[in-house]
């Protein structure tokens, strides 16, 4: 038997009471929320890293209450999930959900993934996968953060897809030794930020 | 058994730009996507099983001192795979407004009473054969500022992850016979053939007696068997 996909619709702006109804410096709702910004468990190994970002629309004005997720490998690039045969030895789940500031802003705790295996055996540089869904499109849009301070974003197999003048979108570039990775996300205009089809 | 994510299935996806919504127009992306293989990064995704909700968490009516006022309602079905296989343990997240159409959120302003008794959020995880059900109440229908006199059908918002980041989904769910359907451009960016595969169905049979109608709705997630049927 075959089934035809469901269709995807706009998350909408009324997400944040199910979905991010405890966030910090926000109208508190009265729902526990299950997923945050802070991914870092205790036995995570690897580096802790802060990544912080803004998401602007075609006009550079920053964007408010856009639902980010961010999915990645533990520190020794192994992911969380019965696919991969590495399994993590740790609590460290790789799966965090924020919602935007009113001035745009967003940040996640985590750890720096490790290096994971692409296709026909290349491994990929460190990277995390990233859903964007907010008001005003009709699906949601997946890119990527990779860190401006890893050698192997130049044999990266997925980088190598992107036109060498956009591959700058997803780089996260960090503040000073040991500051927060900083990443800007763009909707339209020139700098637009490479999103996916996957 | 080798599950894929066929690209083909998202043609029941609506396109980006859909300017009867208005704000696709600034918010649609400009330059063409990137398509990209799938690695064990897009093949793999979030895993929240039964340990991440509570028994109460899928009554929507139950979460407050009193009932909230509205009219009951059952929301059920399965969620599939495209070889029409059941998702298990898969976590279905769902918010709505109340039965006046007026949402909890501190920026719905629609001059609709807020019902103490209803947050309108829910989560359960699907059964072993990716079955899931929800007890709420039905939401109203509410203006929105797309045009003048525009209205949204009444709806669930639903967000599911299936068995990886690709087959992640956010969607809404809608009720059979509302006329506000065919006027809406959220609902009507669909692409025809896949549009009423968001219309829930009255259910009969899973309706209680003397207590709530009961709504059917099948969710079907990307991901199939990698290797073809025998066509028959």
């Amino acid at each position: 038997m075959s089934a035809g996909v469901t269709p995807s619709q706009t998350i909408g702006p009324f997400a944040a009471p199910c979905l991010t109804p405890n966030e910090a410096g926000k109208t508190n709702y009265d729902w526990q929320q299950l997923i945050n910004g802070n991914l870092v468990t205790p036995d995570a190994e690897g580096e802790r890293i802060r990544i912080e970002g803004c998401m602007f629309d075609g006009e550079d004005k920053p964007i408010d209450g856009i639902l980010f997720e961010i999915w990645q490998a533990d520190g020794q690039g192994r992911y969380a999930h019965p696919r991969d045969p590495r399994r993590t030895n740790s609590s460290f789940k790789g799966f965090g959900r924020i919602e935007s500031n009113m001035d745009g802003t967003f940040a996640f705790d985590t750890v720096k993934p490790g290096r994971v295996p692409g296709p026909n055996g290349a491994m990929q540089a460190p990277h995390i996968v990233v859903a964007i869904h907010m008001r005003g499109i009709l699906q949601h849009l997946f890119t990527r953060i990779y860190f401006a301070d890893e050698a192997s974003n130049a044999e990266d197999p997925i980088l190598k897809l992107v036109p060498a003048d956009r591959r700058d979108t997803l780089i996260a570039k960090r503040d000073g030794a040991g500051g927060a990775y900083k990443i800007s996300f763009r909707i339209q205009g020139n700098r637009e930020t490479v999103f996916f089809d996957i | 058994m080798s599950i894929v994510y066929p690209t083909d299935s998202k043609k029941a996806n609506p396109p980006f730009l859909y300017p009867e919504y208005k704000s696709t127009v600034r918010r649609a992306p400009v330059k063409p996507l990137v398509l990209v293989p799938h690695t064990l990064s897009e093949l793999t995704g979030p895993v929240y099983g039964h340990e991440a909700v509570r028994e109460t968490d899928g009554d929507l009516t139950k979460q407050h001192a009193a009932e909230p006022l509205g009219e009951r309602i059952i929301v059920h079905g399965r969620v599939l795979d495209e070889d029409g296989r059941g998702v298990p343990d898969t976590l279905v997240e769902i918010w709505q407004a109340n039965s006046c159409g007026r949402y909890t959120h501190v920026n719905d302003q629609h001059p609709a009473p807020l019902d103490p008794n209803f947050t309108g959020s829910g989560r359960v995880v699907t059964d072993a054969k990716g079955h899931y059900k929800f007890t709420t109440i039905k939401p109203g229908a509410y203006p929105w500022p797309n045009g003048p006199n525009s209205w949204r059908p009444a709806h669930i918002h639903l967000s599911l992850f299936g068995t990886a980041f690709t087959s992640r989904l956010v969607t809404q769910m809608y009720f059979p016979g509302d006329p506000l359907f065919v006027l809406d451009p959220i609902a009507q960016s669909i692409p025809e053939f896949a549009r009423n595969r968001l219309v829930s169905s009255f259910d009969l049979d899973q309706t209680v007696p003397d207590w709530a109608l009961a709504y059917k709705f099948d969710i079907v997630l990307r991901g199939r068997n990698a290797t073809p049927e025998d066509p028959d």
